[in-house]
């Protein structure tokens, strides 16, 4: 891991009023890896999404994507320069189809003019419904394509959203909890899906709190606590260090 | 046609953009109680236009209606701040701001509160409106096939996703607010130009609430429900004449009946899937 870095996390905190959720944390991740995202409840890990995507402003530090300044950028530039996420509540639109969902993820990939009423290529529409098709099938939702999102069972709407991220072609997938209530089955499918994802050259960093789940995908991970980097390293370093043990089970006598 | 169906007709045709105008905003998931605001703008403007300036029709209507849409957009940019039944109540106040506004300025060109006449110069016959009542069902058809028709959905589904999908809500929600403007603004440019007389009280609120109405009423999540509501609204009550004295009641009834059995409204996005004109199920299939 020596090229330079895709995201950068540079002395960023979040305050809400006295509360510090996210202190003075820097984290660096490369292109290509999957990374994790851990720590107990509360220790500020959706927050650290928040941040990245814009949807609450840094008190202090800078955020960097391949070079480029997201400190004050609106959430949805942020989205079109290539950060994706899923959301630790599942967020599907009510109205729509799981086929629907990918086309709206593909929002704003489509290089038509006036925002998008005129229509588009040929080609290009062919090419943008093959990705969405092909995002379908990777999560195994080519055959609920036709069904409302929210219908379809728990562990299916969280791929949805995954879906929907995926569509976007992003540099950088943000997974809040993606196997969270998901049984043996669905977690298997989503872990599969997620090493194919990682094959497309697409980066991960994902929050998880099944420990098997990110010792067995994870590169390289971040433990957090109290808003803190108490810890980072590789799965079989992060198993063995003695402050991540005492944030997660207290210390012992 | 007698020239009671062909009054029928015309004012169908107007409510049915009227619809639209309420349709366009609700679609971004804005509530607008204020849109005889701004066909009051649109009436006036292009009355104004026509009989004071000799503007031939076709102009003062596109005139009309453009001021209309850019006071919408100005009011759209506030409003963004505002939600729900607030944001309800702050058009409600720009609607009688406009009416205010008719009744006591530029009374030498409009009559204020005595009324607007001699519009008269111009015929406009019953295929001018629904000319117009075409191009812009046209319009709204191929912009719900559209991808910003799906991205309008998200935004009215859920705002703070769509935007971290991408999607800029800002322009999208002024720009639906403004078009919706433009909309009112054209139909009440065909309106004063139909019924060749206009004052400020026939803007009032209740002409707004009725808009609404049509969109509530019909269903919201189509353009087809605005245009169904604006239709049973129009004809209804005439095919109820016989009730005569119990007609209003029996017409208030059968609203609350219909929201209690269909409380999203008449049309609903289901019912447009199975038909043979939904949106992307062609592109399904590569």
């Amino acid at each position: 891991m020596k090229e330079a870095p895709l995201l950068t996390l540079n002395k960023v905190s979040k305050a809400f009023g006295g509360l510090l959720a996210v202190n003075d944390l820097n984290l660096d991740v490369s292109k290509g890896y999957i990374y994790g995202l851990i720590g107990p409840n509360g220790a500020g890990k959706t927050t650290v999404f928040n941040l990245i995507t814009g949807v609450y402003p840094c008190t202090s530090g800078s955020i960097l994507l391949d070079g480029v300044n997201l400190t004050s950028l609106k959430p949805y530039r942020i989205a079109r320069l290539g950060i994706s996420r899923t959301f630790q509540t599942i967020r599907l639109f009510p109205n729509m189809t799981t086929w629907e969902h990918v086309l709206i993820g593909q929002n704003f990939l489509s290089q038509s003019k006036i925002g998008g009423i005129l229509p588009i290529r040929k080609t290009e529409k062919m090419s943008l419904r093959a990705q969405a098709q092909e995002a379908l099938r990777l999560l195994g939702l080519w055959e609920a394509r036709e069904r409302k999102a929210v219908t379809l069972p728990y562990g299916s709407q969280r791929k949805v959203e995954i879906a929907r991220a995926l569509a976007a072609r992003p540099k950088l997938l943000l997974l809040d909890e993606p196997t969270a209530g998901m049984n043996v089955r669905e977690t298997e499918e989503v872990l599969s899906a997620l090493s194919k994802i990682h094959e497309f050259g697409i980066t991960i960093l994902v929050i998880e709190h099944a420990m098997r789940v990110v010792m067995g995908i994870c590169d390289h991970i971040f433990v957090l606590n109290f808003g803190q980097k108490i810890a980072e390293g590789t799965p079989a370093e992060i198993r063995k260090n003695e402050g991540v043990l005492e944030a997660y089970l207290g210390k012992g006598e | 046609m007698s020239s009671y169906q062909l009054d029928l007709l015309s004012g169908l045709g107007i409510n049915i953009l009227l619809a639209l105008s309420v349709y366009c905003p609700m679609a971004t998931g804005q509530l607008s109680i204020g849109n005889a605001g701004f066909m009051a703008i649109g009436a006036y403007v292009s009355a104004i236009l026509t009989v004071h300036f000799h503007f031939s029709l076709f102009p003062a209507l596109i005139i009309g209606g453009f001021i209309a849409g850019v006071i919408g957009v100005l009011v759209g940019f506030p409003a963004l701040r505002l939600k729900g039944i607030f944001l309800a109540m702050a058009t409600l106040g720009f609607g009688e701001i406009v009416r205010n506004f008719f009744m006591n300025f530029l009374k030498p060109l409009t009559g204020g509160a005595y009324g607007f006449r001699g519009i008269g110069n111009i015929p406009l016959s019953i295929s001018w409106i629904w000319g117009w009542v075409v191009f812009f069902l046209l319009f709204f058809f191929f912009l719900s096939r559209s991808r910003v028709g799906l991205v309008m959905m998200a935004t009215h589904d859920d705002e703070t996703v769509s935007e971290l999908i991408g999607i800029h809500i800002v322009l999208l929600k002024v720009s639906a607010f403004g078009l919706g403007a433009f909309t009112a603004g054209v139909a009440g440019g065909l309106y004063a130009h139909y019924y060749l007389y206009i004052e400020p009280e026939f803007f009032n609120v209740w002409e707004s609430i009725h808009m609404v109405l049509y969109v509530i009423m019909g269903g919201m999540l189509t353009f087809w429900g605005g245009v169904l509501g604006a239709g049973i609204f129009t004809l209804l009550p005439e095919f109820l004449r016989f009730l005569k004295d119990w007609r209003g009641a029996f017409f208030g009834i059968l609203i609350i009946g219909l929201m209690i059995a269909r409380p999203s409204g008449l049309i609903t996005r289901e019912m447009l899937r199975i038909s043979f004109w939904m949106p992307y199920r062609k592109g399904v299939k590569l």
